[in-house]
């Protein structure tokens, strides 16, 4: 019924191991550009694991193995020739901690052009100012922008981290329960926040608050003990799902 | 009298047993109190007599570079001109601390970024082992390893504040190097995380983020590294030649604030001058560990509101 999106991350057949254990059992799913997806389900199923896999982070654990491809527009990230680097700069994340480096506020937001390279200051200002607008923080820290960023309360951290994210203009955000460790103001600025930004990126986004996925999302996927259960347009998910597990979890009535 | 209220107004075991507690733990910490407090009162007696006994000014003992507390000088005034032995004690302890800053920060790189395991299984043992050799070992090794290697390549005697150097940075790396790891550990790995996930490569991450947070700390390492340069005595005063001059370059023969008092201390008679210009040389020890304690205090202080 819906025409078909643009297609930005695509993923087939994804398996993880770590070391022996299959974190991953062969996820296939694909991420519309411009939308925000939420990746839901009871902790311990998968999620983070395969939000990481997303931007190859989980490079960093010893003893990981991956299978499968994931494709960032046509090239496969785990191909032998991809850059890592790179592809970090397209895909970047936003952690469930919100923790910023301890460094000035306007050194946090300007880490990513600093990697590349950029001086200008001019430049630099003018992305400051941008990103932490665009993060919603802008007001609270315009004044203070040279104090340290660890200053500033959990969810005006989180902003920043956000806004860090954004200065370095990627195309695909991850953000993996970025508002569990704040309180529900800050979630809800943050929430709206992330409604604007849908229109410049493509946000992916762990959350185990059915509420937020169900408010702010387009599509939702919905995994269970290493597997895709489903993956639809959020509406659907929560008001018709076909599958029985998907539905025992969205009431509650689970395990 | 009812048996709640009574059990209520008796002191219990537990209570008589902790004031116990509390008493000889307080009868230790004023133990210790009276002993650092008597310590720095008979240093700054007999060191502070210099100058209000024996009337020397302060400013001469500070800036003048004679030493031979026995003499008077043609103005009749004694030569103690304590300058050459301020000047070696900084000299050695500056260069040692800027010589082993590197190999530190590049073995705790090592240890903690690059290859921890293997880092570890090499590194903790040798840097246990270099803290426990004696100093007069280092001491012997300068003078039969490294007096003659600098006097074949550099000339002279051998003797002076580049033997002393060296000494002291091996002697200094394990300390700094050592906290400079802990330093480097104590960084949340969340923050090379985080680095890493916005683009940085693993060798930008450690220069941008993982030093810049762990400055505080490393710094700490280097003064702590530096306050035990200024305090060694016995390895230094075998390797730099003991000569109450000030030092023309860095092979000459000169000698330290800790090297002088060690070698003069048994030569002098208590009370007489000689001895109390000896006093003096410690107090200006005493009053700069002080002053690096002070320095880590406050860079501690710094590092945690950051
Ligand atoms: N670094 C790791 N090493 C080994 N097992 C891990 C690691 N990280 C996660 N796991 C396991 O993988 C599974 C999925 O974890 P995770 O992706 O964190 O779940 P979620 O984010 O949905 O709560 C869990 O069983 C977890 O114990
Ligand atoms: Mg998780």
């Amino acid at each position: 019924m819906a025409t078909e999106k643009e297609k930005i991350i695509t993923t087939s057949d994804v398996h993880l191991f770590y070391g022996k254990t299959e974190a991953l059992k062969g996820i296939s799913l694909d991420f519309n550009k411009n939308e925000i997806t939420a990746l839901i389900g009871p902790s311990g199923c998968g999620k983070s694991t395969y939000l990481r896999t997303l931007n190859r982070m989980n490079d960093l654990i010893p003893n990981v193995t991956i299978t499968g491809t994931v494709k960032l527009g046509t090239q496969n990230i785990y191909a032998p020739d991809t850059d890592v680097v790179e592809l970090r700069k397209d895909v970047g994340m936003v952690f469930q901690q919100p923790l910023p480096f301890p460094f000035s506020i306007y050194d946090n937001v300007i880490y990513g052009l600093r990697l590349a390279g950029v001086k200008d200051r001019q430049v630099l200002d003018q992305a400051v100012e941008t990103s932490l607008k665009q993060a919603a923080v802008w007001d609270d820290v315009k004044d203070k922008l040279h104090e340290s960023a660890l200053s500033l309360s959990g969810g005006q951290q989180q902003r920043v981290c956000i806004a860090r994210v954004l200065a370095a203009k990627p195309k695909v955000i991850l953000m993996d329960e970025p508002t569990s460790a704040l309180d529900p103001i800050s979630t809800a600025k943050i929430e709206n926040m992330l409604l604007e930004l849908r229109d410049d990126y493509t946000i992916i986004l762990v959350t185990h608050s059915m509420h937020q996925a169900s408010r702010i999302s387009d599509r939702t996927a919905f995994f269970l003990q290493g597997e895709l259960i489903e993956a639809d347009a959020t509406k659907k998910i929560f008001m018709d799902p076909s599958k029985k597990q998907t539905e025992d979890y969205i009431t509650g009535r689970f395990g | 009298m009812d048996p709640i209220k009574e059990s209520l107004l008796k002191t219990s075991k537990a209570a008589k047993k902790e004031k116990k507690g509390k008493l000889i733990s307080e009868f230790c910490i004023a133990l210790i109190i009276i002993a650092v407090v008597a310590i720095f009162y008979f240093v700054a007696s007999k060191g502070l007599a210099t100058f209000f006994t024996n009337k020397i000014n302060l400013w001469d003992f500070l800036t003048k570079t004679d030493w031979n507390p026995g003499v008077k000088d043609s103005h009749g005034h004694p030569e103690v001109g304590a300058l050459p032995m301020i000047v070696g004690s900084f000299g050695v302890t500056f260069l040692s601390a800027i010589v082993a800053t590197p190999f530190a920060i590049g073995t705790a790189i090592f240890m903690t970024e690059i290859s921890p395991k293997r880092g570890y299984r090499i590194m903790q043992p040798v840097t246990e082992l270099l803290v426990g050799i004696p100093s007069v070992v280092y001491g012997f090794i300068g003078l039969s390893v490294v007096v003659p290697f600098i006097r074949r390549t550099f000339g002279g005697s051998g003797f002076g504040i580049l033997s002393g150097t060296f000494v002291l940075f091996v002697m200094i790396l394990p300390t700094v190097t050592s906290m400079s790891v802990d330093a480097l550990k104590a960084v949340p790995r969340h923050y090379r995380e985080a680095s890493l996930a916005l683009g940085a490569t693993r060798w930008q991450t450690i220069y941008r983020v993982v030093l810049r947070a762990a400055t505080p700390g490393i710094l700490t390492g280097i003064v702590f590294g530096m306050a035990r340069a200024f305090g060694e005595a016995l390895a230094v005063q075998m390797v730099i030649g003991n000569a109450a001059l000030l030092p023309k370059n860095l092979i000459s023969p000169a000698s330290t604030l800790t090297s002088v008092l060690t070698s003069g201390i048994g030569n002098t008679v208590m009370g007489s001058l000689q001895n109390n210009a000896l006093w003096s040389l410690a107090l200006l020890l005493l009053l700069m560990s002080l002053f690096f304690n002070l320095v880590v205090r406050w860079i501690g202080k710094r590092g945690a509101v950051k």
